[in-house]
């Protein structure tokens, strides 16, 4: 019996190793959220549905509001205490994540970046381990910010599911590119729940929040129509 | 006791003619307590099997960005944000670069491979420059050395 790629899998479950597609002799299997090697077996430790990608990465696709920090994350957070030299910011974890004033672009001992209390953040998870704080930085590690940083001027900022924010960023997700087409507007999706929209005037930043919020449970051709029917709407309340 | 006795003892004592025999006893002793005392490595080695690290078959990568590979967060759209705008090109850029270079690694030929596909072809080449009698010759050579083979189409292996 094969993994059941697609299907419901309930923690506790395990396969072995005979029931997973290997890549290949030499490369490895990737394991991703929700699935453990114990022994000589694969447990699986959350409740959701078993995805798998080529070539040999396996992970489970769980309903989450609660974002457990892990490496490499990009995330939107909001800077909630000034501590010395490090920022306390808030990125929806159990606990708030840490920030230096050095992990900006240009930023130096002397010349510090202008972040206030308040401020929103993209930045990326640098540390995040289960028993420790996690940091978070806003250059890559060339000392880029490649388009981390403080996210100013407005915009409105909302909370969504995690499998939201996932969606949205999928390739395979036609919403952001669809709404581009009717609207101009920017947006900014951390992969902690987090997402920041900012468009040309109210009406259209509000009409954009409910689109990204109403898409959640609907499949590429719905989403399609919805933006369809929000932009003659928008279109039409602007007129007004 | 002998030590405990020679403790006493002083060294002008020590060094006449008929305690020679004693001194050398005690330093013989000296030397095996100090021996004791010198550990060696393999006293910090616990006496158990191997402990077997078998490496594993593999990673775990707790992160969904690398699972599901996602897109950059940050996303402009009809130049809201000109910078977020380069940003978002350059990344798609990049994706294409590695998605044809993966392309060409499966579809190009390997080194083994066409190092193999030269030497037969060398094989092949030099044949037609070898004169009509030294083929012969090669021939009869050939028969006399070992039994006749016939030579089969070799399937080109993919």
């Amino acid at each position: 019996m094969a993994a059941p790629i697609g299907n419901v899998v309930i923690p506790g479950d395990s396969f072995s190793l005979m029931q997973l597609k290997t890549p290949d002799e030499h490369k490895k299997i990737l394991l991703g959220p929700g699935l453990k090697e114990e022994d000589t077996e694969i447990k699986v430790l959350r409740p959701g549905i078993l995805r798998y990608r080529k070539p040999g990465v396996y992970w489970v696709d769980c309903h989450h509001k609660r974002y457990v920090p892990s490496k490499g994350d990009s995330v939107v957070g909001i800077v909630n205490q000034k501590v010395g030299d490090m920022f306390r910011v808030d990125i929806g974890s159990s606990e708030q994540a840490s920030l230096s004033y050095l992990s900006f672009e240009g930023a130096t001992k002397r010349n510090r970046p202008d972040v206030k209390v308040g401020d929103i953040v993209y930045a990326k998870l640098l540390v995040a381990n289960k028993d420790m704080e996690p940091e978070i930085v806003c250059i890559d590690s060339y000392g880029r910010s490649s388009g981390m940083g403080v996210v100013r001027n407005g915009g409105f900022l909302f909370h969504t599911s995690l499998n939201l924010a996932r969606k949205l960023l999928n390739p395979q997700c036609v919403l952001l590119k669809s709404l581009g087409n009717r609207f101009q507007f920017e947006i900014s999706v951390g992969v902690n729940g987090r997402v920041w929209v900012k468009a040309g005037n109210d009406i259209q930043t509000i009409a954009l929040v409910n689109t990204v919020i109403a898409s959640e449970f609907k499949d590429n051709d719905q989403i399609k129509e919805m933006c369809k029917r929000i932009s003659k709407a928008v279109s039409r309340m602007e007129v007004d | 006791m002998a030590a405990k006795q020679s403790a006493h003892l002083s060294k002008n004592v020590l060094q006449m003619k008929f305690m020679q025999r004693s001194v050398l006893r005690m330093e013989k002793e000296q030397n095996e307590e100090e021996r004791q005392k010198i550990i060696d490595d393999e006293h910090w080695a616990l006496d158990l099997q191997e402990y077997k690290t078998k490496e594993s078959d593999f990673l775990e990568n707790q992160s969904y960005t690398t699972c599901e590979e996602l897109l950059f967060g940050r996303q402009s759209y009809q130049g809201f944000n000109p910078e977020i705008e380069k940003l978002m090109k350059v990344h798609s850029e990049e994706k294409e670069a590695q998605k044809s270079e993966q392309k060409e690694k499966e579809e190009s030929v390997g080194d083994a491979e066409m190092a193999q596909r030269y030497s037969s072809l060398m094989g092949i080449i030099a044949k037609k420059f070898t004169k009509k009698r030294q083929r012969s010759e090669e021939k009869s050579n050939q028969n006399e050395d070992d039994e006749p083979s016939r030579k089969k189409f070799m399937k080109p292996s993919e």
